[in-house]
């Protein structure tokens, strides 16, 4: 499995640490409430078809990835710095 | 036998070689397998199974049969096919699976109990009675099973790995290979050419026919040529690409030094990950078998392979030849024979409508029914249309036609397509991506037919990669179309093998049906049908033609089993390749490292890091001697001890403080320039995560600790932290962990042996201070900071000053004193003050549950503070952080459980457990640290340690954690 790096260029997948889905990128706080931490912390969706997920490029340029790719065809159709897309969405 | 004049070995370059203890010649350019039968060896192994008598039946990687034992200095390497392994001076090989010799094997004895031995004997007979299995039957089938062995030892071979890029992977170089690596070759893509052969030419090299008038081997010369003076071709030969993968990436296995006489720099093999931007799979096809009544005897060899012998090794294995088909390719077997003077006795050709004309005897609707000759064949008997025919004969060349080599394309769960026309499977298009089967591997078997796919696979493998190519003329080639009319099998009275890996015969798989295991996936497990080294290569689709016919089904409906890889036997030596021993991992050392060792400190392993265990002293007998010296030694007047390998990660710019309030529970906006605070780091899921000491440098600059064993992970953490939830603030961190050498000096004489050491002497430095130092001209960073409860401070100096500093440490300590503490001593000192380490934050516990909640600030939010808050993480409930210590000197465990005395031992009683236990010198006993049900709320109880492991039961008083100076009097003196 391959992954390009917006920054590196494709890179194989061993130079990635795998995360988990980018649901983590929409953090909550205690005043959205119990459920909606509960979904954020555990609830995960299992799509078969296109996910989305953090990567950390590890031993490359340390940055952040959403990878956007397949689990039925294994196919990897993008990737986004977290730090682009988070640009101006900080709290 | 050899026959002058013919074959691409260097007839100037003779080698002698042992096989089973005897020497035998052959030339540079011979594999074992066609040294032997130059040398009239046809015995080669014994059946898996039924230890019956085999030779060699093929001339490829896809060998069934011809597995032999090499012996190495150093190495012995089982299962290797003869067929692949090529000669050099000096090699020892040893045929396997026989005792006490090839001739004369104990275990045939199994031949003769065969009609008990068929499919499934295993799960019929021992299965009673059942306590029969462990004592007997699995130590017996277990001693019987396998075929080569191993030599007990590590293998100390050489094996690497490497990566490759290109354009263009051409897998396979006979004629569609060549043809698309030249034409991509020519275009100027970068490209691989990979053959496992040790000759670059596929069947070019074994079959006779012209390319524009040329022979093959010189046709195959003039491409090979041109392709090296091509700065953009690689061609990498003795390499089989053994699987395919996600994202156009190809495993390969390539025979580095298998072939050559032991050279200790040499590699044995190189595991190699090519990445392919398209992929041409000409892998050509591999001849099948027929399976007809006793077709496993030595000198019962495919019509390809003979064709390869005789001209690629000037060998004929027999003198009197006969060839038994279903179709045409097999003819030009018997006529290379003839025209080389080889005497056929007969063509036996199961079509009754084929063509008779040959130089020789041709039996039309011919069957063989029966064979002859104990280690090797003698007669073959069977029947055509003008009746029964007997024949005394010593080689038989067998075809059955031939099976696409397509197993690549299945890698990725596509499934070949059953093509009638040929009676083979054929590659399903797009089965993987970015690959096309081109030339035989795609069921096109004339040799213009593969030079015109290999083209036309480069030309559409390029425009997809963004280059347009004009189709070359082709070189002119024989275009015979490929008559065959399929037969599996052959009824008669003697065992028929499908699979003479794994001795499985028609019988079986037909007994396999009856019996009810009718899909292919059961008949295979049933019957081990494709489970031999070969995995089915040479079987797997006659087996299932004969699976479809006892069914009544037609082979498309019956499928194939899974194709996966690798291709050929992978040795997980080259899969794992540089991963062994010290290899497995980076090993990380301190600049104290040599100090220490010259000590004589043993090592012992923190993460990738070495630290120094204890530095024993003349006369002491045990490591706990040593270490309740090194604690009193702190504790009265003065230790060193290397601390570099904490995390540290500096951290800069306008926002750094913010940052810190985000990921810490407590405040560090509000820190002084030139102090350090304590830091506790929770997870978003609310349990502790990390700790350690932050300082503030300067406004906007601070540098952050982190324990050893979380360094990577905090900086992880930060790095999600930041691009995650606050990409737009200004801030920049790096990892210094490696940039900056820092020792603890602690004890009662500290400040005396720093200021012994600095520049100026140091003035107003209270508990929690830090700032830059100068020591011998050299800035260092001074932090009053202690993990051992004594006065202590911790200077940190760039890496390169490290051993100087240290040995000068230890030097200036020794004169009051003092020296160096280890491991062990560090980790008493701690205890004793109830400082935690990752034995108590294991990650299943709060702050709450380590007594630190009010480290969460109210006034801010930070990663994990709204989850630490969920119902059920805080309360009396939860096991706390507590001290313990026996009333007596009685040891104590960590990992010992914590039950109130008098209640039962069982698992629901048990309120708690030991985490950190150290024998405190200073106490005079064990002092242990756990946690315990509302613990806080039980201090002065007794509470009861058990450890069954290791028999330990024995009462202890619940106290507070810190169980030296808990108001800090000495920390702050």
């Amino acid at each position: 499995m391959r992954i390009t790096c917006p920054l590196c260029g494709p890179r194989d997948r061993r130079e990635f640490y795998y995360y988990g889905s980018d649901d983590y990128l929409n953090r909550v706080t205690v005043e959205d409430g119990i459920d909606a931490l509960d979904n954020f912390l555990f609830l995960r969706d299992n799509p078969a078809g296109v996910t989305r997920d953090l990567w950390y490029h590890e031993t490359g340029c340390a940055q952040w990835l959403r990878v956007t790719r397949n689990t039925v065809t294994h196919e990897v159709l993008g990737a986004e710095l977290v730090a682009d897309i988070k640009k101006g969405a900080a709290k | 036998m050899r026959i002058e004049g013919k074959g691409q070995i260097d007839r100037n370059a003779p080698l002698t070689f042992k096989f089973d203890g005897r020497s035998y010649g052959g030339f540079k350019g011979d594999t074992l397998a066609s040294a032997l039968l130059a040398n009239g060896v046809k015995l080669v192994g014994r059946s898996f199974k039924y230890h019956r008598p085999r030779g060699v039946l093929t001339a490829g990687s896809e060998e069934p049969s011809a597995l032999v034992e090499i012996i190495g200095a150093a190495n012995q390497t089982p299962n290797v096919r003869a067929t692949v392994q090529e000669v050099f001076e000096g090699l020892t090989a040893r045929s396997q699976n026989r005792w006490p010799s090839l001739r004369f094997d104990a275990l045939a004895i199994n031949d003769l109990a065969a009609p008990f031995l068929s499919a499934g004997f295993y799960y019929k007979t021992f299965m009673w009675p059942r306590a029969f299995w462990e004592g007997l039957y699995e130590p017996l089938i277990r001693r019987a099973a396998g075929l080569g062995s191993l030599s007990g030892k590590h293998d100390e071979g050489n094996y690497e790995k490497a990566f490759a890029f290109c354009d263009l992977l051409v897998v396979g170089a006979g004629p569609a290979g060549l043809m698309a690596a030249l034409t991509a070759g020519r275009a100027g893509a970068d490209v691989i050419l990979a053959d496992e052969d040790h000759r670059i030419g596929g069947r070019l090299l074994s079959d006779d026919g012209k390319i524009d008038g040329l022979t093959g081997p010189e046709w195959v010369a003039q491409v090979v040529a041109e392709l090296k003076s091509l700065p953009n071709v690689r061609i990498m030969t003795r390499t089989t690409v053994t699987g395919a993968y996600d994202g156009g990436t190809f495993a390969a296995l390539e025979r580095v030094g298998l072939h050559k006489s032991g050279r200790a720099d040499l590699p044995r093999e190189c595991f190699w990950r090519i990445v392919a931007g398209r992929t041409v799979l000409a892998a050509g096809a591999i001849e099948r078998p027929i399976a007809f009544p006793m077709n496993d005897r030595p000198g019962i060899m495919m019509a390809g392979a003979v064709r390869s012998y005789l001209n690629r090794y000037g060998v004929v294995p027999g003198r009197k030849v006969t060839v038994f088909a279903n179709n045409d390719s097999a003819r030009a077997t018997a006529r290379a024979l003839m025209a080389a003077g080889v005497q056929v006795a007969a063509i036996i050709d199961s079509r009754p409508e084929a063509s008779a004309v040959e130089d020789c005897p041709v039996y039309l609707g011919g069957q063989i029914t029966d064979t002859k000759g104990r280690t090797g064949l003698a007669a073959i008997s069977g029947t055509h249309v003008g009746g029964a025919f007997q024949i005394e004969t010593d080689l038989l060349a067998m075809s059955g036609g031939w099976n696409p080599t397509l197993h690549l394309t299945c890698h990725m769960n596509g499934r070949p397509r059953w093509n009638p026309e040929i009676a083979a499977f054929v590659p399903s298009e797009g089965a993987v991506p970015g690959l096309r089967a081109a030339g035989a591997a795609n069921g096109a078997f004339s040799t213009h037919a593969c030079l015109a796919e290999g083209q036309r696979a480069a030309i559409d493998a390029l425009a997809e990669l963004g280059r347009v190519v004009a189709a070359d003329t082709l070189p002119a080639a024989e275009d015979a179309p490929y008559r065959m009319t399929p037969l599996w099998q052959v009824e008669g009275k003697g065992r028929a093998w499908l699979d003479f890996g794994n001795d499985v015969t028609t019988k079986d798989v037909k007994q396999s049906a009856q019996e009810g295991y009718k899909s292919v996936e059961h008949m295979k497990r049933y019957t081990t049908q494709g489970m031999a080294p070969d995995q089915g290569k040479n079987s797997n689709v006659g087996a299932l033609a004969v699976l479809a016919d006892a069914t009544g089904r037609g082979i498309p409906e019956t499928g194939t089993t899974t194709y996966r890889p690798p291709f050929v036997p992978t040795s997980v030596a080259a899969i794992g390749a540089g991963g062994r021993g010290a290899g497995f991992a980076p090993q990380r050392f301190l600049t104290s490292d040599q100090a220490s060792r010259d000590r004589l400190a043993p090592m012992v392993e923190a993460g990738l890091w070495y630290r120094p265990s204890y530095f024993p002293k003349p006369g002491e007998q045990t490591w706990r001697e040593s270490c309740d010296r090194e604690v009193m030694m702190v504790r009265e007047a003065v230790g060193v001890a290397d601390v570099s390998t904490l995390g540290k990660i500096d951290i800069q710019g306008r926002d750094a403080a913010r940052f810190l309030d985000f990921v810490y529970t407590n405040t560090f906006s509000t820190l002084p320039v030139g102090r350090v605070r304590y830091g506790l780091m929770l997870r978003e899921d609310g349990y502790v995560f990390d700790d350690g000491t932050t300082a503030r440098l300067g406004e906007n600059h601070y540098l952050m600790t982190t324990t050893t064993a979380a360094a990577g992970l905090v900086m992880r953490h930060l790095d999600f932290v930041h691009q995650a939830y606050c990409a737009d603030w200004d801030l920049r961190f790096i990892s210094v962990t490696e940039s900056w050498a820092q020792f603890a000096i602690a004890g009662p004489k500290a400040r005396d042996l720093l200021n012994s050491m600095l520049d100026a002497p140091l003035g107003d430095f209270p508990f929690m201070a830090c700032g830059p130092v100068q020591i011998g001209g050299v800035t260092a960073r001074l932090f009053r900071i202690s993990f051992s409860g004594e006065t202590g401070y911790e200077i940190a100096v760039p890496t390169r000053y490290g051993e100087a500093l240290f040995r000068d440490l230890l030097a200036r300590a020794e004169t009051m004193g003092g020296g160096p503490y280890g491991m062990e001593a560090l980790n008493v000192l701690r205890i004793e003050k109830g400082f935690i380490t990752h034995a108590e934050i294991h990650g299943r516990v709060t702050a709450f549950d380590i007594g630190m909640e009010k480290m969460v600030s109210a006034k801010k939010d930070c990663i994990g503070k709204a989850a630490a808050a969920r119902p059920g993480l805080m309360g009396a409930e939860r096991e706390q952080l507590v001290g313990l210590r026996p009333f007596g000197d009685e040891r104590i465990t960590s990992g010992a459980h914590l039950f109130v005395p008098g209640l039962d031992l069982t698992r629901e009683n048990s309120e708690g457990y030991i985490t950190s236990v150290g024998w405190s010198p200073l106490f005079g006993k064990d002092l242990a640290l756990g946690f315990l049900k509302d613990g806080r709320a039980r201090i002065g109880q007794s509470i009861r340690v058990i450890d069954r492991l290791r028999k330990i039961d024995v009462l202890c008083e619940v106290c507070d954690p810190v169980f030296l100076d808990k108001e800090g009097e000495k920390l702050r003196a």
